[in-house]
C-alpha cells in the first residue's frame, strides 16, 4: 500500500517537477535543462518506482540550491513497457519533443542495448542507470554510451572472490533465470571463481523460467546435484518461491549458499520472517550505513517519499548526481562537450566516491556485500562491507579487447 | 494450473469466447485472496474460508464483466470478444498496481500446514499434499455438478451443440452468466491457493494465461478431464524435465503442445469443433470496388504521407522530427497488421503467432549483416524471405488444423522460435561441435536476450527523411499489393475456403495447398514490416517474436475490424497512436483499456464498422445496406 | 426435350457400396449404375442413408467396402476435388454457397477452379470469366439478382445457384442431395423442370434423392428405395409405386414423410 501511495505522489511530482517554475513553451527550454529518463514504470514499477523518486529527490535538491549552471533542471519521465523498440521510441520523442539534453535510466539490459545502441546512431549521450548487461560498455560499448551501476560481472566478481576464501566449498551448483542476465551472471561468477581457486567444481545448473519458477521441482533437482555450495541468481517472485521451498525441503542445511543481489530490499524485504539466513549476498543494507553522506540521503529520501530507500533510489539518485558533476564540468548541454566531461568523471556521492572510467565508460560505484540475517521479523545483511567497483573491473587490455580497438 | 484451466475450458466450450482476461481473474484471486488472508486467515478455517471468498469474488467480477461487456457484443463477429477482454486485462493491470502496489506480496504460509512431512524418506511439504488433494476434489465437484444438476446438463449440452440449445429456448443469457461466474470463480480459486506458493504480483496474469491455454487445448477445449489430465501430464513433465534437461523451463510446455496438435489436432480427449459459431455475426458483405469517397479518403492519406517530410522541411515546427517517426512505426505496424489480416480475414485462419514471422524476419536480416557482413540493401530483403521460408516451415504443419486449435499451433510455433532465439540455441548448438570462445562458453549467435545490436541502413537510406520515404513506400506498396492479392482469384480462393470449405472442395479447390500458400505470402509480408522495424530501431532482440507482440497485431486487426481490407490499417493506426498519446501519461494502461472496451462496446464491428453506421452511410463511406431475404 | 438423340451410356457404376458408423450400417451393399441423360432418383426415409451414398460417390467419405466407377474408370480413395476434376457436379442438401459473395462471384469461383486459375494474383476475380458465368446463370434464371451476395438470399434462389456452381466443370453427373428441400411446391416443380432440361441439353446423368413425391415421379426416369442402408426396389416409376415393400415403408410404416430437419 505504501508504495503505491508514493507511486501516486511522484505522477503528480514529476508534472510540477520544474521547482515551481512555471513553463510551457519551447522557449523555457532556454532556461531550464532537461532531463529525459526511460524506464519500465509500468512492467517492473517495484524496482523503477524507487529509482525515479530517488533521482527526483536529488532534482528538487539541486534546484532549491539554485540549480546547475545557473539554470533549473526538469526531469521528464518516461514508461518503456520494457521493450526496447518501445524505448527507442520514446529516446526518439525525449530528444525531438521535450528537447532533453541527455537519456538516462533504464533497468532492463535489452532496453539499455537498444538505447546503447540508439546513442551511437544518433550521437546523443545516453547514461545507463541500472542495466547490468556486460555488453553496455564493453561489446557494444560506445562514445556515448555510459553506466554508472556495477555490472553483473564486477557483482558476480565481488561475491566469486569472497566465497574463495572459503576452504570446504568445493563442489558448487548454481540456478539462475534462463535468460541473458542469468547465463552472465552465472559465466562470469565461474569464471572468476575457478581463477582463483582451480580446485572446485560445478557440478551442475538449474534455469528455471523468469518468473516462472517451479520452486519446488528445482530445488529437488539442486539437492541431487548434492553440493557443497549454491549460486543462486533468482529474484523477485521466483527468489520468494525458491527460498520457501528450499527451507521446507532442507535445502540450505549445511551448504554456503550465495546470492547476486539478494541482498536487495527490493527482492529481500518482501519475503519479511521468511528471508533466508546466513546467505552471502550483494545487497543494499542502507539501515546500517553510518557515513554522514549516506544518513543525509536517507534522511531527505524519508522525509520526501516517506519510505525507505531501495537499491534503487540511491542509484537514481546518485545517477542525477553524476549529471549535475558533469554539466558544471562541460558548461555547456552541447552532447560532445558533455561525454567529453563524462570521461574520467569524478564525484562524491552517498556511497562513496565514482569514477567513470574513461576507458570504458563504467563508473567504479561498488557494492555492499554481507551475509544475510533475520532482524525484528526482516531480513537485513550484517557483516557487510563496501567494496569498490574498481577492483572488480578487468584490466585496461583486457577492456580495450573487449570494446574491439574503440 | 489445472484449476484455472478447467474454468477457461468451461467458459470457451460454452461461450466460444476466448477469454484473455482469465489470467486477470487468477492475478485477482491471489491479491483478493491475499488481503483476505492477512485479515482472517491466521487460522486454518480462517485462511480456507479467505481462499473461499476470494473464488466467489473474483466469480462476480466475471459475472459483472459478462452482464456489462460480453453480453452486448455476443453478436460481433467472432473472436472480436476477445479484444474486450483485452481491455479488461489492461484495466485490471492498473487497478491491481493501483490498490495493492508494485511490490511483490509473498504469501504466508497456510495455518496448521507449515512443515513439510517425510515422505519415502523426502521431506514434502504440506500444503503441497493438500493441493494434490484439492485438484481431484474438484474435478469430482465438476463432474458431479455437469452430471447430476440440470443446469449442468444444460451446460454440457450446450458445449456440444450450440444451436440445439439456443432453439430449445433455454435462457442463454443466464447460462452464460453462470458459466462465467463458475469459470472466473475457478480461476479465482487458483489464485487463491497457490498464495502460500508463491503470493501476488504483477505479472501473474500473463505468466498464467499462456499456461492457461496450453493446458486447455492440449487437453482439448471443453473438455474438463482433458484440463485434468493435461495438467496432470505438465506436472509431471516439468518435474523430471527440469532435472534432464534444466534448460528446457522455456519451451518444453509448447514442444508437448505442438506435437500433441500434429498428431491430435483437436487435443487430447477434445472433440472435432463443430462448424458454427454460438453466435454467428453478420456475414462479411462482398468485396466491392472502393468507392469514391474511400479511395478519394485513401489517396488523400497516402498524399499526406508522401508529403509529410516536405511539410517538415519547411514547417518544422509544424512538423516535428517525431512525427516523422511515429509515421514510420505506425506503417510498421499497419503492414503488419495487414498481413495478419490477409489470412485472418479472408482466409479465416486466425493466427497466435504472427510475431514469429515478424521477429524472424528481423532476425534473418540482423543475422545476415552481424556475420556475413551483408549489405543494408540485402540484408533487408531477407528478411521477407526468411520469413517466408520460416512460414512456408510451419504452416505446412498449422494449415492442417483450424479455429482454435490452428491458433494455438501458431502459438506454439511462435513460442519455439522465441526460445530459439532467447536462448541463443545456436550457439549452444555450435557448442556440441566444440566451437566455443576460450572459456567454453557458447558464442553468441542470436545474442539470446540481449538481441542483436547496432544495425543501421546504410548511407544513403541513413537519414530519417530517406528512410521515412523507404517505410512509407514500401508498406503503402505492399499494402497495395496485398489489395490485389485478395481481389485476384487467389483471395476470392481463399474466402471460399473460409465461407464453406465443402463447397470449395466440391469445386476442385485444394484447400490445404492454398491456405498455405496464404500463409506463406503473409509471412514474407509480415517479415517486410520486421525489416522495416528492425532498422528504424537498430536493434532486434526476443520480444519482437513474443506472444504480447503477436497479440498486439491480433488486436490492431480485431479493433479496426476484421471484415474489411481497411480493418487492418485503421486499428494499427489507431492503436499505435494512441498507445503513444497515453503513455506518457501514468496509469496509461486504464486509460487505453477503458478505450479499447468503449470502441467495442461503440462499434462492434470494429473502427472501421462505423462506415457501415447510419452516419457513414450519409458520408458515403459505405454502400446502402442490402435488405436480407 | 433433345434428349433423346443422345447415346445412353452408363455414367457412374455403384457396386455394393458399404459404410457404418460405429456398428450401425448406413449404406449396405448398394449396387446402382446410372446412364447418361438419365435423372435417377434415390428416396427412403430419413436415415436411410441417401446422404451417405452421395459422400461417398463424390469422395467425402471414404467406403468401408465397395467400388465405384466414373465412365468407367475407379475413382475410390479419389479426394473430392479431383472427382470435380473429372466430371462430378454436386449441390448439398444444406446448400453450401460463399456466403460472402455475389451470386456471380460464385460461379465465377468455380470457372476459376475449372481452368486452373486459382492462384492468378493480380488480375481481379471480378474480370475472370465475366461472361461465362452470367451465360450459366442466365440459364437457371439467376441472371437478374447476380450482383446480390449469397448470404441474403431467399433458399430457393441459393439452390439455382448451387445448381449454376455444379454445372460450371460441364459435369457428366450431377449429384443433387435434395434439390428442392424447403421450397414451396412451385418453385420444386420449377428447379425440377429446369434441372431436366439442362441435363437433356448436356447430356448429363443426374443422381438425385427427394423427399416430395410428387416432383419424383413427374421428373424421375428410374427410382432407387433406400431404407436402412438397403437397396430394397428400383425399377421405372410405376413398378416402384406399386412395389409392396415400398409401400409397406411409406404408408404403413412409421417413417416420416416429408421434408428433412435442416
Ligand atoms: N458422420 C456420421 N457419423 C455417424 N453417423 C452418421 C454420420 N453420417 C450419417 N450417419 C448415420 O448414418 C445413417 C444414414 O444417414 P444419412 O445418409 O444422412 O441418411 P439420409 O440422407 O438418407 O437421411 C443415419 O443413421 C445417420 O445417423
Ligand atoms: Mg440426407
Amino acid at each position: 500500500m505504501r508504495s503505491s501511495k508514493a507511486f501516486l505522489t511522484t505522477t503528480g511530482a514529476v508534472a510540477a517537477i520544474a521547482a515551481g517554475v512555471a513553463f510551457g513553451s519551447a522557449s523555457a527550454a532556454a532556461e531550464t535543462i532537461r532531463i529525459g529518463d526511460i524506464n519500465s514504470y509500468t512492467r517492473l514499477p517495484a524496482h523503477t518506482v524507487p529509482y525515479r523518486q530517488g533521482a527526483i529527490l536529488a532534482i528538487e535538491e539541486f534546484n532549491r540550491s539554485g540549480g546547475v549552471l545557473g539554470r533549473q533542471l526538469e526531469f521528464i519521465s518516461h514508461d518503456d513497457q520494457g521493450k526496447p523498440g518501445e524505448a527507442v521510441k520514446v529516446a526518439e520523442r525525449l530528444f525531438a519533443r521535450d528537447e532533453v539534453v541527455l537519456i538516462s535510466g533504464s533497468l532492463f539490459s535489452h532496453v539499455g542495448l537498444a538505447l546503447t545502441a540508439y546513442a551511437k546512431k544518433s550521437k546523443r549521450l545516453y547514461i545507463a542507470a541500472e542495466p547490468l548487461a556486460d555488453a553496455l560498455v564493453w561489446a557494444q560499448g560506445n562514445r556515448y554510451t555510459f553506466r554508472l551501476r556495477p555490472s553483473t560481472y564486477m557483482q558476480a566478481a565481488m561475491l566469486a572472490a569472497e566465497v574463495a576464501k572459503v576452504e570446504k566449498a568445493k563442489r558448487w551448483a548454481t540456478i539462475a533465470p534462463n535468460y541473458a542476465y542469468g547465463k552472465d551472471a552465472v559465466a562470469a561468477f565461474q569464471r572468476v571463481l575457478t581463477e582463483l581457486r582451480p580446485d572446485v567444481e560445478f557440478v551442475g545448473s538449474q534455469w528455471p523460467a523468469l518468473f516462472k519458477i517451479d520452486a519446488g521441482a528445482e530445488v529437488e533437482a539442486l539437492k541431487r546435484l548434492e553440493p557443497d555450495a549454491i549460486y543462486n541468481v533468482t529474484f523477485g517472485g521466483d527468489l520468494a518461491k525458491f527460498a520457501r521451498e528450499g527451507k521446507l525441503r532442507g535445502l540450505f542445511e549445511g551448504r554456503l549458499m550465495v546470492g547476486l543481489l539478494t541482498g536487495e530490499p527490493e527482492y529481500l524485504d518482501p519475503l519479511k520472517d521468511e528471508a533466508p539466513e546466513g546467505w552471502l549476498v550483494t545487497g543494499y543494507p542502507w539501515y546500517d550505513i553510518e557515513t554522514p553522506e549516506h544518513k543525509v540521503f536517507v534522511a531527505a529520501y524519508q522525509q520526501r517519499w516517506d519510505d525507505y530507500p531501495r537499491i534503487g533510489s540511491v542509484v537514481g539518485y546518485n545517477t542525477m548526481l553524476a549529471i549535475k558533476a558533469m554539466l558544471e564540468r562541460a558548461g555547456s548541454t552541447d552532447t560532445e562537450k558533455m561525454v567529453d566531461a563524462m570521461e574520467g568523471l569524478s564525484f562524491d556521492a552517498p556511497t562513496g566516491p565514482i569514477t567513470f572510467r574513461a576507458i570504458d565508460h563504467q563508473a567504479t560505484m561498488g557494492a555492499y556485500v554481507g551475509w544475510t540475517a533475520l532482524r525484528d521479523g526482516k531480513g537485513v545483511m550484517v557483516d557487510w562491507k563496501y567494496l569498490d567497483g574498481v577492483g572488480y573491473l578487468p584490466s585496461d587490455d583486457e577492456v580495450r579487447k573487449l570494446r574491439g580497438g574503440q | 494450473m489445472f484449476l484455472v484451466a478447467s474454468g477457461l475450458s468451461i467458459i470457451f466450450g460454452v461461450t466460444r469466447i476466448v477469454n484473455f482476461a482469465h489470467g486477470s481473474f487468477y492475478m485477482l484471486g491471489a491479491y483478493i485472496g491475499y488481503t483476505l488472508v492477512q485479515a482472517i486467515g491466521s487460522t486454518a478455517i480462517g485462511f480456507w474460508a479467505a481462499v473461499l471468498i476470494a473464488a466467489v469474488a473474483v466469480g462476480a467480477i466475471g459475472v459483472v464483466m459478462e452482464i456489462l461487456l460480453l453480453r452486448r457484443i455476443y453478436r460481433a463477429p467472432e473472436l472480436f470478444q476477445l479484444i474486450a477482454t483485452f481491455g479488461v486485462i489492461l484495466v485490471i493491470q492498473d487497478v491491481a498496481l493501483w490498490v495493492w502496489g508494485s511490490e511483490d506480496l509473498v504469501g504466508p504460509q497456510a495455518p496448521g500446514l507449515k512443515g513439510a512431512t517425510s515422505i519415502l524418506g523426502k521431506p514434502i511439504p504440506e500444503y503441497d499434499l493438500a493441493l494434490i488433494a484439492i485438484s481431484p476434489l474438484v474435478l469430482v465437484g465438476l463432474w458431479a455438478l455437469f452430471k447430476l444438476t440440470r443446469w449442468g446438463t444444460l451446460v454440457r449440452a450446450a458445449t456440444q451443440d450450440r444451436q440445439m440449445v439456443a432453439a430449445l429456448g433455454v435462457n442463454q443469457r443466464w447460462l452464460f452468466t453462470g458459466v462465467l461466474f463458475l469459470g472466473s470463480a475457478l480461476a479465482g480459486l487458483g489464485g487463491a491457493v497457490q498464495i502460500p506458493k508463491g503470493g501476488a504480483d504483477l505479472l501473474m496474469d500473463f505468466n498464467i494465461l499462456a499456461v492457461a491455454f496450453v493446458v486447455v487445448v492440449v487437453g482439448g477445449m471443453g473438455s474438463i478431464f482433458g484440463a485434468f489430465w493435461a495438467a496432470v501430464l505438465f506436472g509431471i513433465l516439468q518435474t523430471f524435465g527440469i532435472q534432464i534437461l534444466p534448460n528446457s523451463t522455456l519451451v518444453l510446455m509448447f514442444l508437448v503442445m505442438a506435437v500433441v496438435l500434429i498428431f491430435r489436432p483437436w487435443g487430447l480427449l477434445g472433440m472435432p469443433e463443430t462448424l458454427g459459431q454460438a453466435h454467428p455475426g453478420p456475414p462479411e458483405q462482398p468485396l466491392r470496388p472502393a468507392l469514391p469517397r474511400v479511395r478519394a479518403l485513401g489517396g488523400a492519406v497516402t498524399a499526406l504521407l508522401l508529403a509529410l517530410p516536405i511539410g517538415h522541411l519547411v514547417f518544422p515546427e509544424l512538423v516535428g522530427v517525431f512525427t516523422l517517426v511515429l509515421v514510420i512505426e505506425i506503417m510498421v505496424f499497419v503492414l503488419f497488421a495487414a498481413a495478419l489480416h490477409f489470412i485472418m480475414g479472408p482466409g479465416g485462419m486466425v493466427s497466435f503467432g504472427h510475431a514469429a514471422y515478424f521477429g524472424g524476419g528481423a532476425y534473418a536480416a540482423a543475422l545476415l549483416v552481424k556475420f556475413a557482413d551483408a549489405p543494408f540493401e540485402l540484408a533487408f530483403w531477407s528478411a521477407p524471405v526468411g520469413a517466408a521460408l520460416l512460414a512456408f516451415l510451419f504452416g505446412w504443419f498449422c494449415v492442417r488444423l483450424s479455429g482454435v486449435y490452428f491458433a494455438m499451433l501458431t502459438l506454439a510455433f511462435a513460442q519455439i522460435a522465441w526460445a530459439f532465439v532467447f536462448q541463443d540455441m545456436p550457439g549452444s548448438v555450435l557448442k556440441t561441435f566444440g566451437i566455443a570462445d576460450e572459456f567454453g562458453t557458447p558464442l553468441k549467435i542470436t545474442g539470446g536476450d540481449d538481441g542483436l545490436n547496432d544495425i543501421w541502413p546504410s548511407g544513403w537510406a541513413s537519414t530519417r527523411i530517406a528512410y521515412y520515404y523507404i517505410a512509407v513506400g514500401l508498406s503503402v506498396a505492399a499494402l497495395w499489393i496485398m489489395r490485389r492479392f485478395l481481389y485476384a482469384p487467389f483471395g476470392y480462393t481463399l474466402r471460399a475456403g473460409r465461407d464453406s470449405p465443402l463447397r470449395a472442395a466440391a469445386i476442385g479447390i485444394d484447400l490445404t495447398r492454398h491456405r498455405w500458400l496464404a500463409f506463406t505470402l503473409s509471412g514474407a509480408f509480415t517479415g517486410l514490416a520486421g525489416a522495416l522495424f528492425l532498422f528504424s530501431k537498430g536493434s532486434v532482440f526476443p520480444t519482437t517474436l513474443e506472444i504480447a507482440r503477436s497479440f498486439d497485431a491480433l488486436l490492431m486487426v480485431l479493433l479496426g475490424g476484421v471484415q474489411s481490407l481497411f480493418g487492418p490499417i485503421v486499428g494499427a493506426a489507431a492503436l499505435t497512436w494512441l498507445n503513444d498519446l497515453f503513455s506518457v501519461l501514468s496509469y496509461w494502461r486504464f486509460l487505453l483499456g477503458v478505450t479499447i472496451i468503449a470502441l467495442v462496446l461503440l462499434l462492434p464491428q470494429g473502427i472501421v464498422g462505423f462506415a457501415g453506421t447510419r452516419l457513414g452511410r450519409r458520408l458515403q463511406l459505405a454502400r446502402p445496406e442490402e435488405i436480407t431475404a | 426435350m433433345s434428349g433423346a438423340q443422345h447415346e445412353c451410356v452408363p455414367v457412374l457404376e455403384v457396386e455394393s457400396l458399404s459404410r457404418s458408423f460405429g456398428g450401425v450400417r448406413a449404406v449396405d451393399r448398394v449396387s446402382f449404375t446410372l446412364f447418361s441423360s438419365e435423372l435417377l432418383a434415390m428416396i427412403g426415409p430419413n436415415g436411410a442413408g441417401k446422404t451417405t451414398c452421395f459422400n461417398m460417390v463424390n469422395g467425402q467419405l471414404r467406403p468401408d467396402a465397395g467400388a465405384v466407377r466414373l465412365n468407367g474408370r475407379s475413382i475410390l480413395g479419389l479426394p473430392p476435388r479431383s472427382i470435380w476434376r473429372l466430371g462430378v457436379g454436386r449441390t448439398f442438401q444444406i446448400t453450401a454457397t460463399f456466403a460472402s459473395m455475389t451470386v456471380r462471384e460464385n460461379v465465377q469461383m468455380a470457372l476459376v477452379s475449372y481452368h486452373r486459375r486459382s492462384r492468378a494474383l493480380w488480375r481481379p476475380a471480378r474480370d475472370h470469366y465475366f461472361d461465362e458465368a452470367m451465360t450459366l446463370l442466365e440459364r437457371v434464371g439467376m441472371d437478374r439478382q447476380y450482383d446480390r451476395a449469397c448470404g441474403v438470399l431467399a433458399y430457393g434462389d441459393l439452390k439455382r445457384v448451387e445448381l449454376a456452381v455444379a454445372l460450371a466443370n460441364e459435369p457428366r453427373l450431377l449429384l443433387m442431395d435434395e434439390p428442392t428441400a424447403g421450397m414451396a411446391p412451385r418453385e420444386r416443380m420449377e428447379l425440377m423442370q429446369l434441372t431436366t432440361e439442362i441435363v437433356h441439353e448436356r447430356n448429363i446423368g443426374v443422381l438425385f434423392t427427394e423427399h416430395d413425391m410428387d416432383v419424383v415421379f413427374a421428373y424421375a426416369d428410374r427410382i432407387m428405395v433406400l431404407d436402412r442402408g438397403q437397396l430394397i426396389s428400383e425399377g421405372p416409376p410405376m413398378a416402384v409405386r406399386s412395389d409392396r415393400k415400398v409401400q409397406e415403408i411409406y404408408l404403413g410404416g412409421s417413417a416420416v414423410y416429408g421434408t428433412e430437419p435442416a
